[in-house]
């Protein structure tokens, strides 16, 4: 039996160390040693997405990441998705949209949308529903989520 | 979660001899999609030591080379294959199954080493990877060994690796000219499900006949099912829906499944004949493109 491991990663942005034990997922980790609440925790075995994070460039549940295995990587939850105070547009787009009701999914949607639009900037619906197939909401339904996901292609697209 | 120790070995001779010192109370992590889920529920109480494999760099090769054919590291993720245009092109059949496992961010971890170690009955990669006649590099104390795929599960979440053994990578032969495969699976959902029946084809034409096939089945025995007798009639016949309705019928008699939550038996049995047949006739249109 051991102590716990330091580990250095870069967090939206940010040089971040933490201390851990190696049996602490990503998502406890990010929540309860770093204090970034804003990634939920939903279902604990990878199906819900509510915990999803992007780690170096593609998006994982942050359950099913030790957080010992982020050394070295670069991490971006939901409190690096906004710049400055301004909403980025995908944001913007399930406010308008109302595709949020009590917002536990919403984090991982978020994060989830903007993997897709960084790869795929003008997906079809067909496309970001299969995306964001991993990806569970229980109170809006999943018309106003794509909808929105919709609407930020297009704004994005403009600028 | 119980108390686990976590390594990062640089060397397959470093990890072999973590696993062999620690035995059954060590598990390589992959993707950690199975693994990180079974020691949460409890049901690993045993294991105190992760061994992270992608540390490891044979286990995130890589290799494809036409004539000696395609090396995967037994830890590279799924979308890493599926993002890779070289495997892509010469194995849509792998293609098939790394990108329906899990949903996006599954994909992300997720590796085909992981699902073949995992063993289990309704694993999504590997009747396909039977199919494509591929191979398990084992390291271990006493020396290196492959094993067939078809040959590496031997019960649910039971496989021929004895401890200190660890997965290195999987080895598929270059696709024959002339060939296709594909992988078909069964799920009440779009996706993000467990394969109520899947089947995974290959087959090899020559000059409008059917110079060989291989049939696999996921979901309808207590381990994934190569079923020779299957492929082995083909052999010979016309590329025709005739022939294929040969091999579906024998891929049904050899399925034994059970009734649980996602079927009942029969309606498996039914399943494995549909899905076999429109597999390999998909494997049939794709080897006369290929």
């Amino acid at each position: 039996m051991s102590g716990k491991t330091h580990v250095q990663t870069t967090i939206n942005g940010e040089h971040t160390d933490f201390l851990c034990e190696p049996r602490q997922s990503l998502l406890e980790v990010l929540r309860d040693v770093v204090g970034l609440t804003g990634t939920k925790e939903g279902c604990n075995d990878g199906n819900c997405g509510a915990c999803t994070v992007i780690l170096d460039g593609r998006i994982v549940t942050a359950c099913l990441v030790l957080g010992v295995e982020a050394e070295g990587a670069e991490i971006t939850t939901i409190e690096g998705i906004a710049s400055g105070g301004i909403l980025h547009p995908i944001q913007q787009a399930f406010l308008e949209n109302a595709a949020l009701q009590c917002g536990v999914c919403t984090p991982g949607f978020i994060l989830a949308s903007k993997a897709l639009l960084d790869e795929n900037p003008n997906p079809t619906e067909h496309e970001i529903r299969f995306w964001l197939a991993n990806n569970l909401c229980r109170c809006t339904g999943y018309d106003k989520i794509v909808r929105a996901v919709l609407d930020a292609a297009a704004t994005m697209q403009e600028v | 979660m119980h108390w686990i120790d976590y390594a990062s070995p640089r060397s397959v001779k470093e990890a072999t001899e973590l696993l062999a010192e620690r035995g059954e109370r060590a598990r390589i992590l992959a993707g950690g999609t199975d693994l990180l889920v079974l020691l949460r529920a409890g049901v690993m109480d045993n294991v105190d030591l992760v061994v992270d494999g992608k540390s490891v760099p044979e286990l995130n090769e890589v290799t494809y080379d036409p004539q000696a054919g395609l090396t995967l590291g037994a830890a590279v993720p799924c979308y890493k294959i599926y993002n890779n245009p070289k495997v892509t092109q010469a194995y849509p059949g792998l293609i098939d199954a790394a990108s329906l496992i899990g949903g996006t961010q599954i994909q992300g971890r997720a590796t085909l080493g992981g699902n073949l170690c995992n063993a289990s009955p309704s694993g999504d990669s590997i009747p396909v990877m039977i199919a494509l006649g591929g191979v398990a590099n084992i390291a271990g104390p006493s020396g290196d060994r492959s094993v067939p795929i078809e040959d590496f599960c031997t019960a649910p979440r039971r496989t021929v690796m004895q401890p200190g053994e660890m997965l290195v990578s999987l080895h598929f032969p270059a696709p024959a000219p002339r060939s296709g495969a594909h992988y078909l699976r069964f799920i009440p959902r779009n996706e993000m499900d467990i394969a109520v029946v899947g089947a995974g084809v290959s087959v090899v034409l020559e000059n409008g006949t059917i110079k060989s096939a291989r049939v696999a089945l996921a979901s309808v025995a207590p381990t994934p099912l190569f079923v020779k007798e299957a492929g082995d009639a083909l052999a010979g016949k016309p590329a025709t829906e005739e022939s294929v309705r040969i091999a579906s019928a024998l891929a049904q008699d050899a399925a034994s499944p059970i009734t649980d939550m996602r079927g009942t038996k029969e309606y498996r049995k039914h399943l494995c004949e549909v899905l076999t047949r429109r597999a390999l006739l998909t494997a049939i249109e794709r080897a006369k493109e290929a």
